[in-house]
């Protein structure tokens, strides 16, 4: 017999976004997203990621926090494929703004506009800001 | 001499960096440190603000600080000058006294 836990909603797969506006570093929210992510794909969810406003220098490449005696948290991203997260959505407003582009991430992303993330933000079951 | 600001907060999500070059005199100086050292790169919606700053007011960037976020020297607005953790120190000390916009 399947323990309580297993009954209920067995195989239910949501839809999570995640919305990542910190800059990493500055504050632990970037850092606390990452987990909660890897948290949510160990349930096998539907994960997707989203960032924007200062969110995109999450990913910015060639980050060495050596000289801020920090754990460089940033080459996380580069595995979140291998827990099948693989819609990772950047907002190409925000990169504009700071001066830049899809080349300084460190992972493949897709750049959408604000009215598609909106859309996309739209079908979530569950969608969390950090 | 004149007084040394710091600001640690990203120009792109708080208006400490606004508030700090509208009320930094002539002659000051300001060091971005933290998240604050996005306000150094150029190319971005404030760097004409912060270009503009510079005619009177010298800029300092926290060398780590920029290295951490993936950030290079070759991405700094022109004439802002990075500096290590001595070169905040002496900051301090060639500075008559300090403020912090956090």
């Amino acid at each position: 017999m399947a323990e309580p836990w297993e009954e209920e909603n067995e195989g239910t797969v949501k839809k999570f976004m995640f919305v990542n506006r910190k800059a990493p570093y500055g504050t632990i929210y970037a850092l606390e997203s990452l987990e909660v992510v890897l948290i949510t794909a160990a349930f096998d969810q539907d994960v997707s990621l989203v960032f924007t406003d200062d969110g995109v220098f999450q990913i910015k490449k060639g980050q060495s926090t050596a000289g801020i005696g920090m754990k460089n948290f940033s080459p996380t991203y580069r595995a979140l494929e291998g827990y099948d997260i693989e819609k990772l959505y950047v907002d190409q407003e925000s990169l504009d703004a700071r001066g830049m582009t899809a080349a300084d991430l460190i992972v493949d992303v897709e750049v959408l506009s604000r009215q598609q993330l909106a859309d996309l933000m739209n079908e979530q079951d569950v969608v969390m800001s950090f | 001499m004149a007084m040394l600001h710091t600001v640690n907060k990203s120009p792109f999500e708080r208006v400490s960096l606004d508030s700090c070059i509208s009320m930094a005199q002539k002659g000051s100086s300001v060091l971005l440190i933290e998240d604050g050292v996005y306000g150094a790169l150029k190319g971005t919606s404030v760097s004409d603000k912060v270009s503009k700053a510079m005619d009177g007011i010298t800029f300092y960037v926290l060398g780590p600080d920029l290295a951490a976020r993936g950030m290079t020297e070759d991405r700094i607005i022109s004439g802002i000058k990075v500096v290590d953790y001595a070169g905040f120190v002496d900051l301090t000390t060639k500075h008559e006294n300090f403020q912090a916009w956090l």
